[in-house]
């Protein structure tokens, strides 16, 4: 029997005024699934994931989610390219996270220090979020998320900002997350980092799925003709 | 000696000397303008966050007026919280026209519109850019609005100095609902106005002076929280808080 879904978009469009970001999506998120949706600028990957979130609610179209474990509610997490971190040290940010998610006190404190020790950062955890560094702030962007205890993980462009080594510790961490059972749901443009992290990938454009298969199906023999020229660099940007 | 001159030595002699009659119009005028600016802080804080991130039908108007009353004259001001405490007024029961308190109404009226507006504008900015993250982490609106209006929380600070600097510099405002009276509501600058029409200028040139020096310390305290913010935030210095004010500042009519 197949796994009930996680998340299910059912022919869901979007609109910004005149403008529609989203049209006819249709999708399916197991639990635990790493997927990738890729396509050009303005192609409505991170409008999908405003909308798998449940951030941004479909025009048209259903948005349905299930329930985790003991029927408890799912929990959301998303990382975005440019974390906000308030004016606080490292670890009030991670403590302010966790009181937004209605975690108080002594728990608060321990999940505080194991997330932060987690992404490696315990060394700084009474240091401004504002003095560290970009690979740092995301790291700790990542240290929040994880507090959650999210059952799903999005990621918008999470390494778009940062330089190479930042890239491979943010890349390690979310593999670790996700080998814990976590589903990652990410936009990326960068392909490299797709085949490295996820295992299904949404080919989008212009606000339609082409192509929605396996990683390996995908790269090997990308589905769609528009995918194929994207995989090839040949689209218009 | 030249009249100028001879005017300026005797205001600074009066400075040194700390003369009674001048340091009671200046404690009256700050705590006046400081208990207005606390007043409208409670107000326009709360206010222009809550503006900030809410949504509703006539918003758009309402900021319009909001705008509009930042250029609210002083005199315009006094007029209206006069004939509201005048005896014949809705609130002249309270017997308060004439008194310090009628002057704190009046300069809170004057500046919650001043710290309102700026506080709006700074929080808005934060919401638009980084309203969604918090959203996604779980925030409502208006415990988004709360934490932003914490998070802007040096540009809020330069918000209620620039209240102060207007609160402390106006003259119109306190005049008509104050009256002047000698030794009760004579502020700075209603002292300031009469003694030049009075033609005792070392006393007017004596209260300039103080209240430069009161606006020239409030600037200077500014430069220093945002100096020692950017130090404890790791920022570049100047660069922290986006909707930057002007810094307290002139005197209003």
């Amino acid at each position: 029997m197949a796994e009930p879904a996680l998340i299910a978009l059912d022919q869901v469009g979007l609109r910004y005024g005149a403008h529609e970001a989203l049209c006819g999506v249709s999708l399916c998120i197991a639990p635990g699934e790493r997927v990738a949706f890729v396509g050009a600028n303005g192609s409505g990957k991170s409008s999908l994931l405003r909308v798998l979130h449940g951030l941004l609610a479909p025009s048209v179209g259903t948005r349905s989610q299930g329930v985790a474990a003991h029927g408890r509610a799912l929990r959301f997490a998303m990382l975005f390219q440019r974390p906000f971190l308030l004016r606080l040290s490292a670890a009030a940010n991670v403590r302010l996270a966790l009181w937004l998610g209605g975690v108080r006190g002594a728990d608060a404190q321990a999940r505080t220090a194991e997330a932060l020790r987690r992404v490696g950062l315990h060394g700084e955890a009474a240091r401004a979020a504002q003095a560290l560094s970009g690979g740092q702030q995301q790291r700790l962007a990542l240290a929040r998320a994880w507090a959650l205890q999210p059952d799903v993980l999005l990621l918008d462009e999470p390494t778009a900002s940062l330089d190479p080594s930042a890239k491979r510790e943010v890349e390690a961490l979310l593999e670790e997350f996700s080998e814990h059972g976590m589903t990652l749901l990410m936009a990326s443009h960068n392909l490299g980092q797709v085949k490295r992290l996820a295992r299904r990938v949404v080919y989008l454009e212009h606000g339609r799925v082409l192509a929605d298969a396996p990683i390996a199906e995908f790269f090997e023999d990308a589905v769609a003709p528009e995918a194929r020229l994207f995989l090839k660099g040949e689209l218009p940007w | 000696m030249d009249p100028f001159i001879q005017s300026l030595h005797t205001a600074f002699a009066l400075i040194a000397e700390a003369e009674p009659r001048l340091l009671q119009v200046v404690a009256l005028s700050l705590g006046v303008s400081g208990s207005a600016c606390v007043l409208a802080a409670g107000f326009g804080l709360a206010g222009g966050a809550a503006l900030a991130v809410a949504r509703f039908p006539g918003r758009r108007a309402l900021l319009v007026l909001l705008n509009t009353l930042l250029a609210l004259p002083s005199v315009v001001v006094g007029l209206v919280v006069y004939l509201l405490l005048s005896r014949s007024g809705p609130l002249g029961s309270w017997g308060l026209l004439f008194t310090p308190t009628a002057m704190v109404i009046a300069q809170t009226v004057l500046v919650m519109p001043v710290v309102a507006a700026l506080t709006r504008e700074a929080v808005e900015a934060s919401w638009q850019q980084n309203g969604e993250q918090l959203r996604s982490l779980g925030a409502g609106r208006w415990s988004a609005g709360a934490l932003l209006l914490w998070d802007e929380r040096m540009v809020v600070l330069t918000v209620l100095l620039a209240a102060f600097g207007r609160a402390v510099s106006e003259v119109g405002a306190v005049m008509i609902v104050g009256g002047n009276i000698d030794g009760h509501t004579r502020v700075m600058t209603t002292a300031i106005a009469l003694e030049t029409s009075k033609g005792d200028l070392p006393l007017a040139l004596a209260l300039g002076a103080v209240l430069l020096g009161v606006v020239l310390l409030l600037n200077a305290l500014i430069a220093l929280v945002r100096a020692w913010a950017a130090r404890a935030h790791g920022e570049a210095p100047g660069s922290a808080p986006q909707a930057r004010p002007g810094a307290a500042g002139a005197a209003h009519g």
